[in-house]
């Protein structure tokens, strides 16, 4: 070795390997974004501190919007109604735009259970939710939950009674799906923002229920 | 207005948002959605021809047949007016 750096056999101090960086070639994709990123902000079109911004927004996006939702429907008969009746004009008004997708909220009840899944590709209500997770852009999970959705659901710690129904939700189209878990038994007096820590995002995409208080 | 529709068995080359394990499956619709740009259009920049879509709610034995893991369960998918035909 010309000079002393480690070899990749070796083990850090906690005893495992170290991972190869993950300096590669970039993809076709990779080259292309950068090289239209940086013409448009070399033409005026754009700037970095946008483009920054903009990933900032992306970022800030999380579970704890949707959970909101889900709170104030609990809550609130008239906008749970108004909820299930046109999804976007209710996340609206409470100050989070689903953007140019149209948001379907689907209700969990005694006799029903809704799962979302996007076998195309990774559809996602991103304005509430945030990021997707990357096992729900896995094609494991992606293939099975429409083929083999009970099984799915168990994997996840979530043995369904047989006397309920299970609604799979391909998103294949213009539409976003938000699943508003039934309310836990013992929470008819906790606060609105008390409700909401108790709605996960595995509970919104219906891989899961609302913790119990 | 549509009701029983059956999804048609085209295999088209490119981008289209119509899953194949639904082609060839009847189920129901279950609201009417849109209109919305074709995506088979929109996909390559041309111009769309608003369509309506529509949400197809299937049973699963109807989808997986006997293999279904509990056949009365059911799936719904958005699936554009182009590829369905009633039945």
């Amino acid at each position: 070795m010309p000079h002393d750096h480690h070899d990749h056999d070796e083990l850090s101090p906690s005893g495992h390997p170290y991972r190869a960086d993950q300096d590669g070639p970039l993809s076709y994709w990779q080259v292309m974004e950068i090289a239209v990123r940086e013409l448009m902000i070399e033409k005026g079109v754009t700037t970095a501190e946008a483009v920054s911004a903009q990933i900032e927004a992306m970022d800030a996006r999380n579970p704890a919007h949707g959970a909101a939702v889900v709170a104030r429907a609990w809550v609130d008969p008239a906008f749970r109604a108004r909820l299930l009746a046109d999804g976007s004009a209710a996340c609206a008004e409470m100050g989070f735009d689903v953007g140019p997708m149209r948001l379907i909220a689907i209700e969990n009840t005694a006799d029903v259970h809704n799962v979302v899944v996007c076998t195309l590709c990774s559809c996602y209500p991103r304005n509430l939710l945030g990021l997707p997770p990357d096992w729900y852009k896995s094609r494991a999970y992606r293939s099975r939950t429409v083929r083999e959705p009970r099984k799915v659901l168990s994997e996840f710690g979530l043995e369904l009674p047989a006397g309920v129904t299970l609604r799979v939700h391909d998103s294949t189209a213009d539409m976003r799906y938000l699943v508003v878990p039934a309310r836990p038994e013992g929470t008819a007096d906790l606060s609105e923002a008390d409700l909401a820590a108790l709605v996960t995002r595995d509970a919104m995409i219906g891989v899961g229920v609302a913790k119990a208080p | 207005m549509l009701d029983k529709v059956r999804v048609r068995t085209w295999a088209p080359p490119g981008h289209v948002r119509t899953p194949s394990y639904l082609r060839g499956k009847i189920g129901e619709v279950e609201r009417t959605l849109g209109p919305f740009g074709n995506p088979e259009q929109l996909a390559y920049g041309l111009r769309a021809d608003p369509l309506a879509l529509y949400r197809v709610r299937f049973r699963m034995g109807d989808v997986w047949g006997a293999d279904a893991e509990r056949p009365e369960d059911v799936l719904e998918a958005e699936i554009y007016a182009h590829w369905l035909e009633p039945v």
